[in-house]
């Protein structure tokens, strides 16, 4: 009710931006959340000023934040189509029917939807291969944990998430067979109450390692807090917890939607599939915490870049087996992109299921 | 389950309710008057923002605490206004006021977003939220001006021909309400989770809305609510973190299940329910 009503407020912003050259392309952006998260939303709207000073005067942008994920998604990323504008970014996975709705009804609008995987002739999906930093992460957390017990806190059971969660273990086991994880779903992308609930019921149980794939950094100052190690989530969150940060998986989105606004003021965008990693620097991770790890390990997480980056190292090279002990990659191979995108199953090792 | 996870649990409970009983007996004490004010969740996060913006500037915690209840006596004493004096619509006004109060929040917080500060320790305030629940207990039950503010929230008419101001009770109340809510602000973002985000108090202010009916307008029973909405979901946590094999969605669902199965359980005494819901509640008065 309150979401609906701000949405509508949130139109009528969009309608007092209207003085604007007929040359000039709109882009607009719908967020998950609001751009002072310091997390997700935040790092998108950096991507959106990136582009803003890249391209100047040929385009102009608009956001809509705090767009829940259900038909209030439809209103929204409508309302920016029937304003003008040619390129619409739609920031979260579960805005994936709404965007392909709207886009339906707009076909000269462009649309780019992230994290999703349906496209069509003028809906695009970009994602970032946030897993390679799990990997790194993972290498890490297995090498740092003295209570063989790593918490770790997600939002929504989507391929996404379990993809990194998977990531994570295979590189923390690796290093570490002992290690386990302990899963807490929170069911929101960004409640700090909440977040920090769940860090310090992992400490509770033993967790001497936060990682956490949600918005905040209420769990990294949980850690903080409570003398544990963690991990930041999309941007850097050292000021936030300088003696618990050992590094955090950062989204470098500026490049990405610069290129495709360009292409859009140039005529030549088309609909295509997008995921990258390291290699592009659409993830990059934040400078390793020197009072913490050791420069072997640093020398090492390095390394684990500079592999993933160069094509030696993958973060799902086989044998991977399933929980049933299934083996779903065979020795000497890697997972495919169609497999890391569908991912719904946790790897051997991990305790626990799925939510449905 | 060995005594230092017990009271491990124990402590996250009580640091995750306590904004919950604060919030919950402000409004508790509001619609005994006969006020409904569905604005918690706007002085909550005006509350927060204030508390933070001004530990931030001064580094003080008691100017923060200060600042923090005095955006709360400023908010509600414009609704009051609105609500009492010029007699809108309780439920419009108080919607309007979360509105305001999610924007207002914003506006001022959008430069201290992500400023690292050192959070004050919770144990005063969760200590404060049961003596709190206490004396508004005894003062509702076993005092004059509790007997005042009862008598205007069941009847106002009759309260007002026996000689009671019933605009000036309902405005302290208001304002009483407001404060608990700005404090339930101040000790999210300078206790529970030192920070300012946008939205941070994420719809705290319409749980306690709910546990006020919930606890059929009783100071005990909305702190045994409060325990009970908060302690299921920290024991729902807890289990996932076990591993406990159970289905995602029964998770999910546990709070709200345990929510139905007390209301189920008060509902079915009736008059119960009947005796404690305040008869003025959203009614506007005017005088004759």
């Amino acid at each position: 009710m309150i979401r609906k009503l701000l949405v509508i407020l949130s139109f009528f912003s969009i309608f007092s931006l209207s003085s604007l050259s007929a040359a000039e392309k709109k882009i607009g952006f719908i967020y998950i959340g609001p751009p002072g998260d310091h997390g997700w939303t935040y790092m998108h709207d950096e991507g959106r000023k990136y582009m803003e000073d890249a391209l100047g005067d040929s385009i102009s942008t608009t956001y809509i934040e705090n767009v829940p994920e259900n038909a209030d998604a439809v209103r929204a990323i409508r309302k920016l189509a029937q304003s003008g504008h040619d390129l619409i970014f739609t920031t979260s996975f579960n805005y994936m029917d709404q965007t392909l709705e709207v886009a339906k009804e707009f076909p000269d609008v462009k649309f780019e939807h992230a994290t999703g995987f349906q496209r069509t002739d003028n809906v695009s999906t970009y994602s970032a291969r946030f897993y390679e930093g799990r990997t790194v992460i993972g290498h890490l957390a297995g090498k740092m944990t003295k209570t063989n017990t790593i918490g770790y806190i997600v939002s929504f059971p989507i391929p996404e998430v379990i993809r990194g969660i998977n990531a994570f273990y295979l590189a923390a086991s690796k290093v570490n067979p002992d290690v386990k994880i302990k899963i807490i779903w929170n069911y929101s992308w960004y409640d700090p109450g909440k977040e920090a609930d769940a860090a310090n019921t992992l400490i509770n149980q033993g967790a001497d390692i936060i990682v956490q794939h949600t918005d905040s950094y209420a769990p990294c100052q949980a850690a903080e807090k409570a003398g544990v190690l963690a991990f930041g989530q999309a941007s850097n969150q050292e000021a936030f917890c300088p003696n618990s940060h050992m590094t955090s998986i950062e989204d470098i989105w500026g490049p990405y939607y610069a290129a495709r606004a360009k292409a859009v003021v140039d005529g030549t965008w088309t609909s295509q599939d997008t995921w990258q990693g390291f290699k592009e620097g659409m993830v990059e991770m934040s400078p390793y915490n020197k009072k913490l790890l050791s420069n072997d390990l640093i020398a090492e997480a390095n390394k684990i870049e500079k592999s993933i980056e160069d094509g030696t190292l993958h973060s799902f090279e086989g044998p991977i087996y399933n929980q049933a002990g299934e083996l779903v990659v065979a020795e000497g191979e890697v997972a495919d992109d169609g497999m890391l995108a569908g991912m719904m199953f946790y790897v051997q090792g991990i305790d626990g299921d799925i939510p449905q | 389950m060995n005594y230092d996870l017990i009271l491990g649990i124990t402590n996250i409970v009580l640091i995750s309710t306590t904004p919950l009983v604060f919030a919950g007996i402000g409004e508790l004490v509001t619609e005994k008057s006969g006020v409904l004010n569905l604005g918690l969740e706007g002085l909550m996060l005006v509350g927060a923002v204030s508390g933070f913006i001004s530990l931030v500037i001064t580094g003080n915690y008691l100017y923060s605490f200060i600042l923090s209840i005095l955006s709360g006596v400023v908010l509600s004493s414009i609704f009051a206004f609105f609500v009492l004096r010029l007699l809108t619509n309780q439920i419009a006004t108080g919607l309007a006021l979360t509105i305001f109060g999610i924007g207002l929040s914003a506006m001022l917080g959008k430069k201290f977003g992500g400023t690292p500060i050192n959070g004050l320790s919770p144990y005063y305030l969760i200590i404060f939220s049961f003596i709190l629940v206490f004396l508004i207990n005894y003062i509702l039950y076993k005092t004059k001006a509790g007997l005042i503010i009862r008598a205007v929230g069941e009847n106002h008419h009759s309260a007002y021909a026996l000689g009671y101001d019933v605009i000036k009770t309902r405005y302290l109340t208001i304002i009483f309400g407001g404060v608990m809510s700005s404090l339930a602000g101040f000790y999210i973002s300078v206790c529970y989770a030192p920070m300012w985000q946008e939205g941070m108090t994420a719809g705290r202010g319409w749980i306690a809305l709910a546990l006020v009916v919930f606890a059929t307008w009783k100071p005990w029973r909305l702190l045994v609510g409060a325990y009970i909405f908060g302690g299921v979901a920290i024991m729902q946590m807890n289990l996932q973190a076990f591993g406990v094999k159970l289905p995602g969605q029964f998770f999910n669902m546990m709070p709200y299940i345990a929510t139905l199965l007390v209301l189920v359980f008060i509902s079915s005494n009736k008059m119960r329910l009947k005796l404690s819901a305040p008869a003025s509640l959203n009614i506007p008065f005017e005088k004759n």
